[in-house]
């Protein structure tokens, strides 16, 4: 896998090159009207006034910093109570029993239809945003939580019983190490589901947000605030996959070398 | 510990003998495995795998269980080490019922489930750390313990650092580090090239010699079970039944003498024939 990987980075550079260049190249005629696809020099003006001027009372900075805070305060909390429920649920299949209703019938949602009812019960402040983002987050980790721990075989259990672990010891030093892989997996799912989810949270009552900026430029048809935007939005999407993929190395030292 | 039990392991000696309790009783067993019969539910009712398995083993004993491929061998370790229950009968440890998992009974199982987040050290110290014991009493246990089984070298090694011989080799350490009564090996080296499989025999035979620790060896390869065994059993295919049992000491002579060649003497032939036929008599009858 790690062989030509150097290649295909470039490989991959170059298409990116390429829709770049095309960008600029049919901007460029004329022939396409900036309402659809505006230039590359607006966006990055769009991107400079929104720096330095902000855009509708905030920075860009502080607009991603407010959905950033959003994101990261619901994925705490996502990771503190679906990490260990989805362990325990995978080790004891009665707490399984209980939870799974609930987790099977809300995850297939589109999240929209359940955010009425949350901003209903909480309000459309800040909370029924972070109970939204949470809820996205919450069943792709406790999911992966309960495979990792239904996957491990049964003679590293059983290994361990053997060598005089009991129940408790098993849970912290076999299956939750063993188990790591799947969660990881989890957690990016996760981080990925809520940063998608983002948007849809800040179309109500919001005043700030990067997913608000965007939803506000385009009723008023500033598509390049639009644009950069949503760029802005993919490389930090990426740039979060990457510190997840950067700790789970760390972590995980033994995976795919076992 | 007194070396008497090296004595008694090939009593009486010379012929091939049918073995059964009653020659043997003024010794005390270790394990009674007491009329054992265990059913799993298959698609058209229950299949048998074992039937009225009956035999003690004596402490110091290596014996190798020999049987063809679906004779339920792996499940009667899988019943001493108290994995499963069965379903009549019991097996008993110094004359306790066997209800459970624990230490006194250390496995080596074929595939070696070794935690991979572990270093070599770490994973040999597993057991002692898990049962409380305080570290400054195991740890020159450790040592000592990844010295016996040759891996002093790779002490800090991460497990997916090491070749198959030596997991295996770390997974012998591991069970032994809790000095278990009874060390269960489950087709421990089946997995192993020719060459990594003589060295970890090798070494079991030594260990078996030098701690004079009880050994339970699973195997369906007639040649390993003869060079490591005190004791051969062999059980019969569908359902596993005790069809022979017989005392061998080729193991002692590698070990006393240092008969490398000892395979290829009229005598190891002649054993080799007897359980080959066995086995292959097995296979015909199920084939037909």
């Amino acid at each position: 896998m790690k062989k030509g990987s150097g290649k295909n980075l470039l490989i991959s550079l170059i298409t990116v090159g390429i829709i770049v260049a095309a960008w600029f190249i049919v901007t460029s005629t004329g022939s396409v009207s900036e309402l659809f696809i505006p230039k590359p020099s607006s966006v990055w003006k769009a991107f400079i006034n929104a720096v330095n001027d902000g855009y509708k009372g905030s920075t860009l900075f502080k607009h991603l910093g407010t959905s950033l805070q959003r994101l990261m305060i619901a994925y705490l909390i996502c990771v503190v109570t679906a990490v260990p429920l989805g362990l325990l649920s995978g080790y004891n299949s009665r707490i399984r029993a209980v939870l799974e209703p609930i987790i099977e019938f809300y995850r297939p949602l589109p999240p929209l239809a359940y955010y009425t009812i949350l901003t209903l019960w909480m309000g459309i402040d800040e909370s029924s945003k972070l109970a939204l983002l949470y809820l996205a987050g919450f069943a792709p980790i406790y999911i992966s939580c309960v495979a990792g721990v239904v996957r491990i075989k049964e003679d590293y259990i059983n290994g361990a019983k053997t060598l005089g672990a009991n129940k408790r010891q098993i849970f912290f030093y076999v299956i939750f190490p063993a188990a790591l892989t799947d969660v990881f997996t989890g957690l990016r799912t996760a981080l990925g589901v809520e940063y998608t989810t983002l948007v849809a949270a800040e179309m109500v009552a919001a005043t700030a947000g990067i997913g608000w900026m965007v939803l506000d430029a385009s009723k008023y048809l500033r598509s390049d605030v639009v644009f950069m935007g949503v760029i802005i939005m993919g490389i930090t999407g990426i740039l979060l996959d990457q510190l997840i993929r950067l700790i789970e190395r760390k972590v995980i030292h033994w995976k795919g070398r076992s | 510990m007194s070396d008497d039990w090296k004595e008694k392991l090939y009593e009486p000696e010379g012929e091939l003998i049918k073995v059964d309790s009653v020659g043997y009783e003024e010794r005390t067993e270790l394990i009674e495995i007491d009329s054992v019969d265990l059913d799993y539910a298959g698609k058209t009712g229950s299949i048998k795998a074992l039937e009225n398995i009956h035999f003690n083993i004596f402490p110091g004993e290596f014996v190798c269980v020999l049987g063809p491929s679906g004779c339920g061998k792996s499940t009667l370790l899988k019943i001493i080490a108290g994995f499963i229950k069965p379903t009549s009968g019991a097996v008993r440890l110094d004359g306790k019922e066997i209800e459970g998992t624990d230490w006194h009974r250390g496995v080596v199982f074929q595939n070696p489930p070794l935690y991979e987040w572990y270093s070599v050290r770490s994973n040999i110290s597993f057991g002692p750390k898990m049962r409380g014991l305080p570290k400054s009493e195991y740890e020159p246990l450790v040592d000592e313990y990844i010295a016996k089984v040759g891996l002093t070298e790779f002490a800090d090694k991460k497990i997916y650092e090491l070749s198959g011989g030596m997991k295996q080799r770390v997974s012998i350490a591991r069970a032994l580090i809790n000095d278990p009564e009874i060390l269960l090996m489950d087709e421990p080296f089946g997995a192993l090239d020719a060459l990594t499989r003589e060295s970890v025999q090798d070494l079991t035979r030594k260990i078996w010699w030098d701690t004079g620790k009880t050994i339970f060896f699973i195997t369906h390869d007639v040649e390993e079970a003869l060079l490591l065994a005190s004791r051969v059993i062999v059980l019969s295919r569908h359902p596993g039944k005790v069809i022979d049992d017989i005392r061998v000491n080729f193991s002692r002579q590698i070990i006393e003498d240092g008969a490398d060649d000892i395979k290829f003497t009229p005598e190891f032939y002649k054993y080799r024939e007897r359980l080959l036929k066995l086995i292959n008599g097995q296979r015909t009858e199920q084939d037909k």
